[in-house]
């Protein structure tokens, strides 16, 4: 029998996208933290990208000194500031 | 890069150029600052920077100007140049001081449909030496209520590098980068955020300039020969990070990254910080940094004898350190009585204290020690960053 294919990171990083719309799709959840609650969240401190041309320049003074690189928390927030 | 000047088998350049991270960087100022269902405010900033440590002063602009058009697309352009002078310890021991001069230049836009926010762009960046060209592309999208955000990116990057000294010399290497991103409300004082990223290069992955070592019957009882690096480098990283909002009106948050990669690297980093508003118009900030990395498996200060090895390197960046950064920052508000054009403004400064601390890359600026019993290079910096942002 012939050895099947291990799924690498990158094949799963594909896959996620279809999760995800499948989640978003069937899921009836109830927020937790409503619109009116989310004062503290909406705050300037709470971004994680408060100063996006600082933390871009210091992004780049650790990686080119470091072997490590990505995934540096520039995912965004969740927060229902709108 | 630098030009090689004065005479010697030793007058290659030392400093590889790292746009690469510094396109990625970019990739993330303009890629990413657009969150699933709201796009980014109007704003400009105008950065000056410096950095200065192991003999090195880098310092320069970053200019970045992002505009909505309509309620459905934000514009977004930076322009960031450095200049490079001084001898680093490559340099001293390698080669010989000089001056550059790098740009990148980048352009991006975000589409806002429903819920969901498309990002687009492309960054290209030249040094005397080195061009990067990338093109990235991102989804965010906000779910269940808008408590949680998830993104999905990818990036193309094409890197041409050459040789000062040798115009034959012309190489080329490809990235590619994969990542995801989930970022959650916990609680109404509470958000975390999830990232992990996978990056693939190929092809020319080393620096044309630097050297490898080892041992000979040389007068210093070493000798150099060039570094042979592998063609291919693929690289994981997974980040956690959240943020807690304190009750008197302060910020707490906290990151941790693991990567690991095909060459060997395992590093681990971990960053605290705080950020407190004070005095009506001032907010401070306070960071601490740490970051460790195993060697790559290549890697070797000294090497028992020419060839010893199919692959071999002598660069910092893979050689096994740690590193402690301590940081503080503040930012005063200027808001204008009559809101026209101007809606706000601040202004910044912050500095940051960088300490290395090699495991494994001797100091050869030190005479007279036995090869391999030289002391072991430490690094201090300091990061400084001036910088105005406007809203409008």
């Amino acid at each position: 029998m012939a050895p099947q294919p291990k799924p690498t990171l990158r094949s799963l990083l594909l896959l996620a996208p279809l999760a995800a719309g499948l989640l978003a799709g069937c899921s009836p959840i109830e927020p937790w933290v409503k619109p009116y609650e989310r004062e503290h969240l909406a705050d300037p401190i709470m971004s994680f990208e408060r100063d996006p041309v600082s933390g871009a320049y210091l992004d780049h003074v650790h990686e080119s000194r470091e072997g490590a690189r990505g995934a540096t928390g520039n995912v965004g927030g969740g927060c229902g500031c709108n | 890069m630098k030009a090689p000047k004065g005479c010697g088998p030793a007058i290659h350049k030392a400093q590889r150029p790292q746009l690469g991270a510094l396109y990625a960087a970019a990739a993330a100022l303009v890629g990413t600052a657009a969150k699933g269902g709201v796009l980014p405010d109007d704003r400009a900033d105008l950065l000056y920077h410096s950095y200065s440590g192991g003999g090195v002063t880098i310092n320069g602009t970053s200019l970045l100007v992002r505009k909505k058009v309509g309620d459905h697309v934000s514009l977004v352009g930076n322009w960031y140049t450095d200049s490079v002078s001084g001898a680093s310890i490559d340099v001293v021991t390698q080669a010989s001081p000089y001056k550059e001069k790098r740009s990148q230049g980048s352009l991006g836009v975000d589409l806002l449909l429903g819920k969901a926010t498309y990002s687009a762009g492309y960054i290209n960046g030249s040094e005397p030496d080195f061009r990067s060209r990338t093109a990235y592309a991102s989804v965010s999208e906000d779910l269940f209520g808008d408590l949680t955000t998830i993104t999905f990116g990818a990036s193309r990057g094409w890197d041409k590098i050459g040789e000062r000294g040798a115009p034959d010399f012309k190489a080329t290497a490809d990235r590619r980068n994969w990542s995801v991103g989930l970022s959650q409300v916990l609680t109404r004082n509470l958000l975390a955020s999830l990232a992990v990223e996978t990056s693939e290069s190929e092809g020319y992955l080393q620096n044309p300039y630097r050297q490898a070592r080892y041992l000979s019957g040389d007068p210093r009882g070493y000798s150099y020969e060039k570094e042979a690096y592998p063609h291919t480098r693929t690289g994981n990283a997974f980040a956690a990070r959240a943020k807690y909002y304190l009750r008197w009106r302060a910020a707490l948050d906290g990151n941790y990254r693991y990567y690991r990669d095909t060459w060997g690297i395992v590093a681990h980093t971990a960053e605290l910080g705080y950020t407190l508003p004070a005095f009506h118009r001032w907010v401070f900030d306070a960071h601490a940094r740490y970051y460790r990395q195993k060697q790559a498996s290549f890697y070797a200060d000294l090497f028992p004898y020419q060839g010893s090895q199919n692959f071999l390197a002598r660069d910092r960046e893979l050689a096994a350190f740690k590193e402690l950064g301590l940081g503080f920052g503040a930012s005063w508000e200027l808001r204008p009585r009559h809101r026209g054009l101007l809606q706000k403004a601040t202004f910044n400064l912050r500095y940051d204290n960088l300490r290395f601390k090699y495991d494994d890359f001797r100091d050869l600026r030190v005479q007279g020690a036995a090869a391999g019993t030289e002391p072991l290079y430490t690094l201090k910096a300091n990061v400084l960053q001036l910088y105005v942002s406007a809203w409008f």
